[in-house]
């Protein structure tokens, strides 16, 4: 897999197959009449194994309907998305989901489905045997944190929001599937659980070795979780940095981002946090 | 004569005509919930269909009873037999609730979670019957219950088409100026309709979402 060339130093460099690739993808909502509005517009974008790419931009950037197009809950209007070498239209939908986790803000976990039946959901539509998806289930819910014994009968309704989350994470996650879909997987929550979750994806994500796309407008999460970061801005893609590189980035939304950082770095200098303020 | 012995002394033809009734009302409801649950689904499958469903029931539904029932006789098939006619008449009036709150329960079904089902690979199918239809039942299940009690109801009139049921007794009441005749048909009617609300109630109470599987 993938394309190996030669270097100029000959040494022989490979450029892994993208798993995901964007090709001049555009998306453009029809609002009934013929006012046709463009929420995504040549944006080329390649993903390949094992990377984390966060999607980071604000509100109506166009990040979601990305994500969605990989899962192809939208389509695109132009262009194509290929999922490991394959246009998503070519896919059958069902089968392409399957493959994919998908992780959501609400959590969208059942309401009537006790936590071990959301978590369930995908190995038993994929007919897994009965023990199968309980050992799976067991599993899940240990590596997400939860003890199986206490969580499994509940239903959604008597978790907290940090719980909750990482039932979601587990759902997704329970069929194994190679490519992980998160959009604002940690926005409802408060700051504290999100960043004790935050650390502990981060630890997962090591382990699980798969390629992820995170949506997110925080930049904490962008820096903290991306290998890459996709900047986002009015339905186009501005540019693709390292974190590193992302914070050091002279690009206006980039700036404004790494500015967020760098004011609670401020704030801590100026002595009003830590130091001798008690707040 | 007291209402208590007239209520004892034709007790078997009381309760013969409250069999009547609910052997009408049930298969009303049997037809109206096997039509209006599908219609229901529909509406939110096919937006457009909104207006032509939800509008054609409302109509059936402003039709005053007595003249709709006097609209069907003279139609071949339907005049044949009362009971019949009697039956295609309630189902309409039955339908416009059960149709209503089939589609509010689904559209009130939180975008998040059909969007992760969706997510996660389940087919139309699988979320109409796994997510959908499950999450809105209690909404189902109380528009069923306003049609049962309003069936329940409406049909004493069709007793003027001759198609029996505790009707008989309140236009016989009503021809002979005759107030426990009057009773014998409305008492049992609205001991019907509570009863019926009081179990629908129960079950829709059990069914919301959230309220009864808890451990």
């Amino acid at each position: 897999m993938g394309v190996c060339v030669r270097s100029f130093f000959m040494t022989l460099q490979c450029v892994p197959e993208p798993v995901i690739e964007f090709r001049n993808v555009s998306y453009r909502l029809q609002d009934g009449g013929s006012r046709a509005k463009n929420l995504l517009e040549n944006l080329n974008l390649a993903i390949s194994r094992g990377e984390t790419v966060v999607l980071l931009g604000r509100s109506g950037a166009g990040k979601t309907t990305a994500l969605k197009l990989i899962n192809r809950l939208v389509e695109p209007s132009g262009g194509e998305v290929l999922v490991e070498g394959k246009s998503t239209l070519d896919w059958d939908p069902i089968a392409l989901r399957r493959r994919i986790g998908y992780v959501i803000q609400e959590t969208g976990l059942f309401p009537h489905y006790t936590v071990a039946e959301n978590v369930a959901l995908v190995p038993r539509l994929e007919r897994w045997s009965p023990e199968r998806v309980e050992r799976r289930v067991g599993e899940l819910l240990t590596m997400v944190g939860l003890a199986p014994g206490d969580f499994r009968q509940r239903l959604p309704h008597e978790l907290s929001g940090g719980q909750r989350q990482r039932v979601g994470l587990a759902r997704a996650l329970a069929a194994d599937p190679a490519i992980l879909l998160m959009d604002e997987p940690f926005g409802a929550l408060d700051p504290l659980t999100r960043a004790e979750i935050r650390g502990e994806f981060q630890g997962l994500k090591k382990r699980l070795g798969k390629t992820i796309v995170i949506v997110t407008h925080d930049i904490h999460e962008a820096a903290s979780l991306g290998t890459r970061i996709a900047l986002m801005d009015a339905g186009r893609l501005t540019g693709v940095f390292s974190p590193r590189e992302f914070l050091d980035s002279g690009q206006p939304v980039a700036a404004a981002f790494a500015s967020q950082l760098r004011d609670l770095e401020n704030l801590r200098g100026s002595g009003r946090l830590g130091n001798n303020g008690e707040e | 004569m007291s209402l208590v012995d007239f209520f004892l002394r034709h007790r078997v033809e009381i309760l013969q005509s409250t069999g009547e009734h609910v052997w009408l009302v049930g298969v009303t409801m049997l037809f109206s919930i096997g039509i209006g649950v599908p219609l229901g689904v529909l509406v939110t499958r096919r937006p457009w269909l909104t207006k032509p469903i939800l509008g054609g029931a409302n109509i059936a539904e402003t039709i005053p009873s007595l003249a709709l029932f006097g609209f069907l006789l003279p139609i071949p098939w339907l005049g044949d037999r009362a009971g019949r006619l009697a039956v295609v008449a309630l189902t309409l009036y039955a339908l416009l609730p059960i149709i209503r709150n089939t589609s509010a329960g689904i559209s009130s079904v939180d975008p998040a979670v059909r969007e992760a089902a969706r997510g996660m690979g389940m087919t139309d199918a699988q979320v109409l019957w796994k997510v959908e239809l499950p999450l809105s039942l209690s909404t189902m299940i109380a528009g069923i219950r306003v049609a049962t009690v309003l069936t329940i109801g409406i049909a004493t009139i069709a007793a003027a088409v001759g198609a029996g049921g505790l009707g008989e007794f309140i236009f016989r009441g009503l021809a002979m100026v005759d107030n426990n005749l009057i009773l014998a048909g409305a008492i049992p009617a609205a001991l019907l309709a509570l009863f019926a609300d009081f179990l629908l109630g129960a079950l829709e109470r059990r069914l919301r979402p959230g309220s009864a599987r808890a451990h």
